[in-house]
């Protein structure tokens, strides 16, 4: 140790402490801070390093991405065999919709993000044009899909199918079930003893009872709670409920948000005079809405990937193709490659919307910048 | 014409008279749908009765825990579905929680590799549907595991095979009975010895280690006696018989991928309200108990866990009521469950599709709430009490 004095003003800048900084730093703090989390370190990679090796092994180097059957497959090769999925990825996407009508789908599949562009991206350019897009946008979806207008081939609801069945289900599940649920979560905080009582019992039957059998009763039973001879699609069916069962969750989502807000600002309200509806357009939901973006968003998630559960029933979604194709006996028993590839598509676009939901609640969270 | 309108004016009149609407609509609601299945059953000829539960079932049910024949009725066919149900959620609820408490606390380890492993995890877990878990595992056990002639053996006792998983069965011979004694006397002891410490440290401070003390007497009790009484439990080791095992203890692989799935699925949101609940605990709590000089596993026991369990606990319990919903959709792989028995076959053979409904919703519906009532209970028990 050397010892200098230095007039005041003049102290140089030391360098930091060896080991603290840099690559060598941060490994030493981060993953060797310790005898016990070195071990943690050593275990974590040994995992890694089997886990990698055996899913690049049989992911790629070893799969097989085009053959005649499962049996075709094993002789050219141990890994996955890829081509369940390859010889049948029509009908993962598209279902039973005829082959030539399949552009109507694509289309609406890439209108769909211009329209929701303007409601999930407050900051768009030319946001107003497109808002007018997003309102007409359901009609368009509906003709283009279904047909029947202007010259276009009229398609069953049966031949529907794939993730296109699962994009319909959850977008349309979505969408309805927004609006219900902010009116069941005011319902619930009413004034009002009979239509909270309503409210309460609704949400608490919903959230009481699997998803599954309300479904069985959508496909077996409701036509009994309608008039007789009256007959509508399995698909609309299924909506409702969807609708329904996520509408409930929403709403305790909600409730939980106008439940944090701060008594003054109800107050404040009364002392300006306004009224119920004025109060909540203005005061109750806007603060309530940004608080539950999370819950709200963990809700569609959670109806998007329950709309697997219409397998069950017999709609034909990814699940119900890939089990269709597992009973091929051609492709008996490749099941891990396909529920693979539908657990593939799920995770991106449940990953995605969740990112979006931190993204939105960063944006909005107006208090800690 | 002004009597209506200061009636509508009047905020309580105003009240009254939107509510007599909104019953009136609801009524008319109600006989409407009451109106329709009365006439959609006199059409078909349907009636509503029960009596279908007490004639023969007449399908069989290759799990079950209470005894059970295609001979018995379908109530009784129900309640073996009633109780599968409650096998599964209890396996899955256990193997859930282990797990996501595990990945709770690597998540918030210092260690950046293994946060980051905990991390994806939980991530790709969770983004997909549990009915791909389930048939994903179902599929894993049903389509990769050996036949039983060439089943995984681990130690020549416990077999895997794509029949399932064959374990070892405990049977209880003469002087049992002194072990459960035991048993019953360790537990004893220790709720007494855990009430005395408490009460010993509320007074004086002075801590024992009651955790250790209580955990060696119930461990180490039985086993005393287990060896004193001559070793009284014999195992029924599974055997390779024809094309299949016989004895031993069978875990079906839907039950096994069932359990597998809803554990491993679980898991991931708890690990998330476990991390959350630790989170939430204000950084001041924990640099006070450090302070104080508090050793950090202490911080932990007693500073951090007791506050982070008020937060933890009522989410938890809605994952595993989740949990306990999600395994209706056993149906999908053939698990005999409550939904798959009553509302499944039972449905299918008498068409009685009303009232096996009406009965599966209402138990899950009666679980559901008085689960929901405990939890409301136990929320105002441990609330902040400000003094």
């Amino acid at each position: 140790m050397s010892e200098k004095t230095y007039k005041p003003g003049n102290y140089p800048d030391l360098p930091p402490p060896p080991g603290t900084v840099g690559v060598y730093g941060w490994v030493r703090q981060n993953l060797f801070s310790s005898i016990s989390n070195s071990l943690l370190t050593i275990i974590s990679v040994v995992l890694l390093y089997y886990l990698i090796d055996g899913i690049i092994g049989w992911f790629f180097l070893d799969a097989v991405f085009d053959a005649e059957s499962k049996i075709a497959c094993r002789k050219i090769d141990d890994g996955a065999c890829w081509a369940v999925i390859t010889r049948r990825v029509g009908q993962f996407v598209y279902g039973f919709y005829p082959e030539l009508e399949r552009w109507r789908i694509d289309i609406t599949f890439l209108t769909m993000f211009l329209a929701f562009a303007p409601l999930l991206y407050p900051d768009i350019p030319k946001r107003k044009w497109l808002l007018y897009f997003s309102a007409f946008y359901p009609f368009f979806a509906f003709v283009l899909i279904m047909g029947g207008y202007f010259g276009l081939q009229k398609i069953e609801y049966s031949l529907f199918g794939g993730f296109m069945l699962t994009v319909i289900l959850g977008v349309c599940g979505i969408v309805c079930s927004l609006p219900l649920g902010i009116l069941l979560a005011l319902g619930r905080q009413s004034n009002l003893t009979v239509v909270r009582t309503l409210s309460v019992c609704f949400i608490e039957f919903m959230r009481g009872v699997p998803l599954i059998t309300l479904l069985f009763v959508a496909s077996s039973m409701l036509n009994y709670f309608l008039p007789p001879g009256t007959n509508f699609s399995i698909l609309v069916r299924v909506i409702i409920m969807f609708t329904f069962f996520s509408a409930a969750y929403i709403a305790e989502v909600i409730r939980g948000g106008i439940q944090a807000i701060p008594k003054g600002q109800y107050e404040a309200a009364d002392a300006l005079g306004m009224n119920y509806w004025q109060k909540t357009r203005f005061i109750t939901l806007p603060q309530a809405l940004k608080i539950s973006i999370p819950g709200i968003v963990n809700t569609f998630i959670g109806l998007y990937k329950d709309t697997t559960l219409v397998v069950v029933i017999g709609l034909l979604d990814p699940l119900g193709i890939g089990r269709a194709a597992l009973a091929d006996t051609k492709w008996n028993g490749l099941s891990t490659e396909t529920y693979l590839f539908v657990a593939l598509f799920f995770f991106v676009s449940c990953f995605a919307m969740s990112r979006y939901s931190l993204w939105l609640e960063n944006k909005l969270n107006t208090d800690k910048k | 014409m002004t009597f209506f309108s200061n009636i509508w004016r009047n905020e309580k009149s105003r009240e009254i008279i939107v509510q007599i609407i909104v019953l009136f609509f609801l009524g008319w609601f109600i006989s409407w749908l009451v109106m329709n299945v009365n006439a959609n059953f006199e059409a078909l000829g349907k009636d509503i009765s029960f009596e279908f539960l007490f004639i023969p079932a007449g399908y069989d049910i290759n799990q079950y825990l209470i005894d059970y024949d295609s001979r018995d009725s379908h109530l009784r066919a129900g309640i073996v579905g009633l109780l599968n149900t409650g096998l599964v959620a209890f396996f899955g609820i256990i193997l859930a929680t282990v797990l996501g408490i595990a990945l709770g606390i690597i998540r918030l380890s210092k260690n950046w590799l293994a946060s980051k492993i905990a991390y994806w995890y939980v991530e790709f877990t969770r983004n997909v549907p549990i009915l791909l878990h389930i048939l994903l595992w179902h599929g894993i056990i049903i389509n990769t595991l050996p036949h039983p002639r060439k089943a995984i053996s681990l130690g020549d006792v416990t077999f895997l095979s794509n029949r399932g998983f064959y374990i070892p069965k405990p049977l209880a011979e003469s002087g049992i009975e002194l072990v459960y004694l035991f048993l019953v006397v360790a537990v004893i002891f220790s709720i007494l010895f855990a009430k005395y410490c408490k009460k010993k440290q509320d007074l004086t401070g002075i801590q024992y280690p009651v955790f250790l003390i209580n955990f060696s007497v119930i461990c180490f009790l039985p086993l005393i006696a287990f060896f004193l009484s001559g070793m009284p439990v014999s195992l029924e080791i599974p055997a390779l018989k024809g094309f299949n095992f016989r004895g031993g203890m069978h875990m079906s692989p839907e039950l096994a991928a069932l359990t597998f799935a809803l554990g491993i699925y679980t898991a991931a949101f708890i690990a998330e309200i476990v991390r959350a609940g630790i989170l939430a605990i204000d950084k001041g709590q924990r640099e006070a108990a450090e302070s104080i000089g508090l050793k950090p596993s202490k911080v932990m026991n007693l500073v951090i866990l007791p506050q982070a369990r008020r937060v933890i606990i009522p989410p938890l319990t809605s994952q595993y009521l989740n949990l306990t919903k999600n395994s209706s959709l056993a149906i999908a792989i053939g698990y005999m469950d409550l939904v798959a028995t009553l509302g499944g076959i039972s449905l299918n053979q008498t068409g009685r599709e009303m009232e096996t409904m009406l009965i599966v919703m209402l138990i899950y519906l009666s679980v559901s709430l008085s689960i929901s009532a405990l939890m409301n209970w136990y929320n105002s028990k441990v609330k902040l009490v400000g003094r």
